[in-house]
């Protein structure tokens, strides 16, 4: 298997935030391309890989869905050389003063957010977080050139660099959710190996981040039989200790609620049992926050899963993940998908 | 075109009663469309262009271009035993633009919108604090209705180069289609002007308009605020600076093809435009980009003041450069 | 005349990139003594771990002048083990606790990477996110099994790196006053004695500069450190009249802050050295904040003193910012200055 942990960190140096997923869906599509049968992007971008099966036509397939859009900033406005910004998906403005970012403008320009003196905000933010409306990228440019190089509209993506840490984790940003297409190519790969008799849309999202739009876009046109959704959840860990938060490195969730189909969960259950693959149980009563919320509702309604990779400090950028846990999740996936029968679907019932 | 902005404006359908408003668009566009039907919801759909039955050609798309018809409003909720009307809001009322207005019902009915003596002057009372005075005694001599809806009645203003009117949200967006049909000689594509009903409660019309249309590429044509009114937001989008080409708002990210599909052209044709982050609301876009199996959608904005009260601002030369380079978009094909 | 070239932002940028942490300034310390072997007549490491070095004049009537410049940077401590590769962590010299979450450091002598992580935003609620987060809710974490242990520095893990026309990096304050000192030292005008002092455990409270200053015991000192900018657009667009200082307007004189009254006549020594030079410079605006110079002036029987200052954004937090030619300037406004210090600029009363 060529390696995981380089690949990881080239998906965390693309941009892609939502709606503008466009270079890491081109890095995603050279690596899975040689994995699969047939791959081409929709039409709002994201990324649909094939590999088919050997079940006879009609043929069962399956989904698994990752998003790969990524949260971030957008220059809403330019002042004296300063950027002023809005939020790509959800952001906690504590966690961005002294952040290195990079400003999408004619050219990538290196910035930082800025947290102006107290001397320059209203009266109050002495020691009070200082909302986004008031924070500011400075790129250490002069401000003709800045307005020469950036536009309102224009991007601004985390520049944390990718850093490898002890018992084989990796902090960075954008571990939410490229840790999941991680997961997903190890599933590719090993299925090259595997005969699997459904056909396996590979899917990498787009636009999960501001309401799930690749879910409920693909899934739609692809019309899978069943959906899994690969996606990070909550690690234990400093400020993250409550029931629905997991150890780090001790195997995905299986997520069990409202929007998961009881018997598809528990087939994964059963396997990961089976393979002696560590998990937990994840509880999400009513929505599980993923982009199972619409592939679940999308046309007639789709038995659909989730499974999570626990993640430290989600939607800063230095998130965390164990890479043991993506091969967990991806080996999983592979097991499931090759032990899929073409009667497999008799199983998902209800009130057994 | 005032005068087409004047009676557009001048017109009452609040959200879900769009009949008065569709009727006066269906006589504008009648002449100019090639197809013409409107759906369950009550959205006015004109086809322009060759229809799917012509087959494919290069740089053909099928593009629904969507205005809202529907208005903000107030539907009455009770009567009471002196006649006063209580009522609640059909979309975003402000209640602090309330005050002293006078409203007309759909029903022909007129009234004053007063309220209760507040404990607190220096706030603006709630929707709950607020009636309406018809000039009824009691129950019976009141000519609403719980169930009647109203607008709010307030005359077009001609300021020479702005504009002032109720609904110009987004009666103005409908004047923009309904002229970029008119001036539009031929277009290679299939395109669909789409009046859209219930925008204004949650994109209901576009939703279903999109999925009977089933477009390639959906852009819808609204108002967005402006920053430059003292003390104001600050947006750095200015009126009179030419039409606004939406990147975000607070429902949508623009498609980032059409983003810069819409900036080339209004280059190309050396027209002023703005690039917009709209932080508060959204467009019938965002309904549209989630449709089916995914719609590129983006959205051409008329710079607004004053939105959602009974007197919106506009600039009419960004009214006149946006059906122009509306125009100039539809016009061609498309390469990408 | 010294320079500013290419070999000058490489020293810069390793000294950015070292970790000295107030108290644990080994790192920087071994760069300055290598940077500045045989540029001395004499070059010792005191009691408390500044480096002293004094070049000699060769002219009669030298003045004996001090520059300091503090080698220590803010930054945090390791204080308990948590297991599992988790550190809580003391904060050392003041950094707004708001700049700490979401933050990769470097850990220990060896740069042990680590991060300071948050609460995930999805498990906070709209009025946790109007507080602050608190400081000793934070923690630093190196990764399950992590290696380090308590007493360990750590700082931010910020690289340096040019943009543009500016300099980004962590510990511009007062990396930019090192290097600066390390080219005068090396370029030292024979009028004078250069009694350099790159001091320790300034951001604790000026404690390397105050024994540093009893043992040169100079007739004039001079602080050369970095001083804030704030010279953003205020909240509403008004103009903002407490900016301290600007970028792009050259070095930063000192008249007043909160330890130290400038010394008069080396203030009008070095604004007539600027404007007979041509150079660029501005006067820091009055108020809070200290340099080196607060202990230098109050050192034995007293000793005049001012401050020079880099101007830079952004001050104690990961990433600060500063131009290139407010450097350059202030380099070159000192070394003019040098050159042309006589008896003469003392001479009157202050």
């Amino acid at each position: 298997m060529p390696e995981l942990i380089p690949f990881l960190k080239d998906l965390l140096s693309a941009p892609g935030l939502s709606i503008h997923e466009g270079p890491v869906a081109e890095l995603i599509r050279t690596r899975w391309a040689p994995l699969v049968d047939e791959i081409s992007l929709s039409r709002l971008g994201s990324l649909h890989a094939r590999r088919k099966g050997s079940a006879a036509e009609p043929r069962p397939s399956i989904l698994i869905a990752t998003h790969m859009d990524a949260i971030g900033l957008m220059v809403t406005r330019i002042e004296d050389g300063f950027l002023h910004l809005a939020q790509v998906g959800g952001v906690d403005a504590r966690v961005l003063p002294g952040q290195l970012v990079t400003v999408h403008g004619r050219q990538d320009l290196p910035g930082v957010v800025i947290q102006p003196s107290p001397r320059l905000l209203p009266p109050g933010f002495e020691e009070n977080p200082v909302p986004l409306e008031h924070l500011l990228v400075d790129t250490g440019l002069l401000p003709r050139r800045v307005n020469e190089l950036v536009r309102v509209g224009d991007l601004v993506s985390f520049a944390q660099p990718p850093l490898e840490l002890a018992g084989e984790t990796i902090a960075g940003h954008t571990l939410d959710n490229r840790a999941s297409v991680a997961a997903l190519t190890v599933c590719l790969e090993t299925l090259q190996n595997r005969p699997h008799a459904w056909d396996v849309w590979a899917v990498a999202t787009v636009a999960e981040e501001v309401g799930l739009i690749g879910a409920y876009t693909s899934t739609f046109q692809l019309r899978p039989t069943l959906v899994i959704v690969l996606d990070v959840t909550f690690a234990k860990g400093p400020g993250a200790n409550e029931w629905n938060t997991f150890p780090l490195g001790k195997g995905p969730t299986l997520v069990m609620g409202a929007n998961m189909h009881p018997a598809l969960h528990k087939a994964l259950k059963d396997l990961a049992d089976k393979l002696e693959i560590p998990y937990a149980v994840e509880y999400a009563p009513t929505h599980s926050g993923t982009d199972a919320s619409a592939t679940q509702v999308t046309a007639e309604g789709i038995p659909s899963a989730v499974i999570g990779i626990p993640l430290r400090y989600m939607h800063t950028p230095v998130e965390v993940v164990a890479v043991k846990d993506i091969r967990r999740a991806g080996r999983l996936l592979a097991e499931f998908i090759a032990g899929l029968t073409p009667d497999f679907m008799d199983k998902i019932t209800w009130d057994d | 075109m005032k005068s087409l902005i004047q009676k557009l404006t001048e017109t009452f359908s609040p959200s879900g009663y769009e009949n008065a408003i569709r009727e006066v668009i269906r006589r504008e566009v009648e002449p100019l469309a090639d197809e013409l039907r409107v759906d369950a919801l009550g959205n006015l759909i004109a086809r322009k262009g060759p229809s799917t039955g012509s087959g494919p050609a290069k740089g053909k798309k099928r593009l629904m271009l969507a205005a809202h018809m529907d208005e903000i409003g107030l539907i009455a909720t009770h009567i009471d035993e002196n006649g006063f009307v209580r009522f609640t809001g059909i979309g975003g009322i402000r209640p602090q633009a309330l005050t002293g207005g006078r409203v007309r019902f759909v029903n022909g009915a007129a009234g004053v919108i007063g309220i209760e003596r507040l404990s607190d002057p220096s706030k603006a009372p709630t929707l709950e604090q607020c009636f309406i005075d018809v000039g009824a005694t009691s129950p019976k001599d009141c000519p609403v209705k719980v169930g009647d809806v109203c607008g709010f009645d307030r005359p077009f203003l001609d300021l020479g180069r702005r504009l002032v009117a109720k609904a110009m949200d987004d009666r103005i967006g409908c004047a923009v289609l309904i002229e970029t049909l008119r001036a539009l000689e031929s277009t290679p594509h299939e395109v669909y002007f789409v009046f859209t009903t219930q925008e204004e409660v949650g994109l209901r019309g576009a939703h279903t308009a999109a999925f009977g249309v089933e477009p390639e590429i959906g852009l819808s044509v609204d108002v967005t605020g402006t920053g430059d009114t003292p003390k104001g937001s600050r947006m750095a989008v200015s009126l009179g600076k030419g039409p606004a080409i939406k990147v975000k708002d607070s429902g949508m990210l623009s498609d980032p093809r059409l983003v810069a599909w819409m900036c080339a052209g209004a280059e190309k044709a050396r027209l002023p435009y703005q690039r917009e982050v709209l932080e508060g609301g959204t467009t019938d876009a965002m309904a549209m980009q989630v449709s089916r199996a995914g719609v590129p959608a983006g959205c051409l904005s008329i710079p607004s003041r004053y939105i959602h009260s009974p007197s919106e601002m506009v600039d009419y030369e960004d009214v006149q450069n946006a059906v122009k380079l509306l125009t100039a978009l539809v016009s061609k094909p498309i390469e990408w | 005349m010294p320079a500013i070239g290419n070999a000058q932002l490489k020293l810069l940028e390793r000294l950015s990139n070292a970790c000295a942490v107030s108290g644990d300034e080994g790192e920087v310390r071994k760069i300055v003594l290598a940077e500045i072997e045989g540029r001395a007549d004499e070059i010792k490491v005191d009691a408390l771990g500044n480096v002293l070095a004094i070049k000699k004049g060769s002219e009669r009537k030298r003045l004996r002048v001090m520059l300091s410049a503090h080698m220590d940077e803010v930054g945090f401590m390791l204080v308990a083990d948590d297991g599992e590769g988790i550190f809580r962590f003391e904060v050392i010299g003041s950094i707004d606790p708001r700049q700490l979450p979401g933050k990769a450091v470097l850990v220990g002598r060896d740069h042990t990477p680590g991060v300071i992580g948050a609460r995930p935003i999805h498990l906070t609620t709209a009025d946790e996110r109007k507080r602050a987060i608190p400081v000793d809710s934070l923690r630093i974490d190196l990764g399950p099994g992590g290696k380090a242990k308590p007493g360990d520095r750590a700082t931010f893990a910020t690289p340096f790196r040019r943009v543009g026309p500016s300099l980004l990096g962590k510990a511009l304050d007062n990396r930019l006053g090192v290097a600066t000192l390390i080219e005068l030292l090396r370029n030292a005008p024979p009028n004078v004695d250069l009694l350099a002092a790159f001091t320790v455990q300034e951001e604790i409270g000026l404690r390397g500069a105050k024994v540093a200053a009893f043992a040169l015991d100079p007739d004039l000192g001079i602080a050369v450190d970095a001083t804030p900018a704030h010279d953003q657009p205020s909240w509403d667009g008004e103009p903002a009249p407490f900016y301290n200082t600007r970028l792009g307007l050259g070095p930063a004189l000192y008249v007043a802050d909160r330890a130290t009254l400038s010394d008069p006549r080396l203030v009008r020594w070095l604004t007539d050295s600027a404007e007979a030079a041509g150079l660029p410079y501005q006067i820091r605006q009055p108020g809070g904040g200290g340099t080196d110079a607060g202990a230098i002036h109050r050192a034995r029987a007293g000793v005049p003193a001012v401050s020079v200052s880099v101007p830079h954004r952004y001050p104690h937090t990961a990433a600060s910012l500063a131009r290139l030619d407010d450097w350059k300037n202030t380099l070159a406004l000192l070394h003019t200055a040098l050159t042309r210090l006589t008896p003469a600029v003392l001479a009157g009363e202050r």
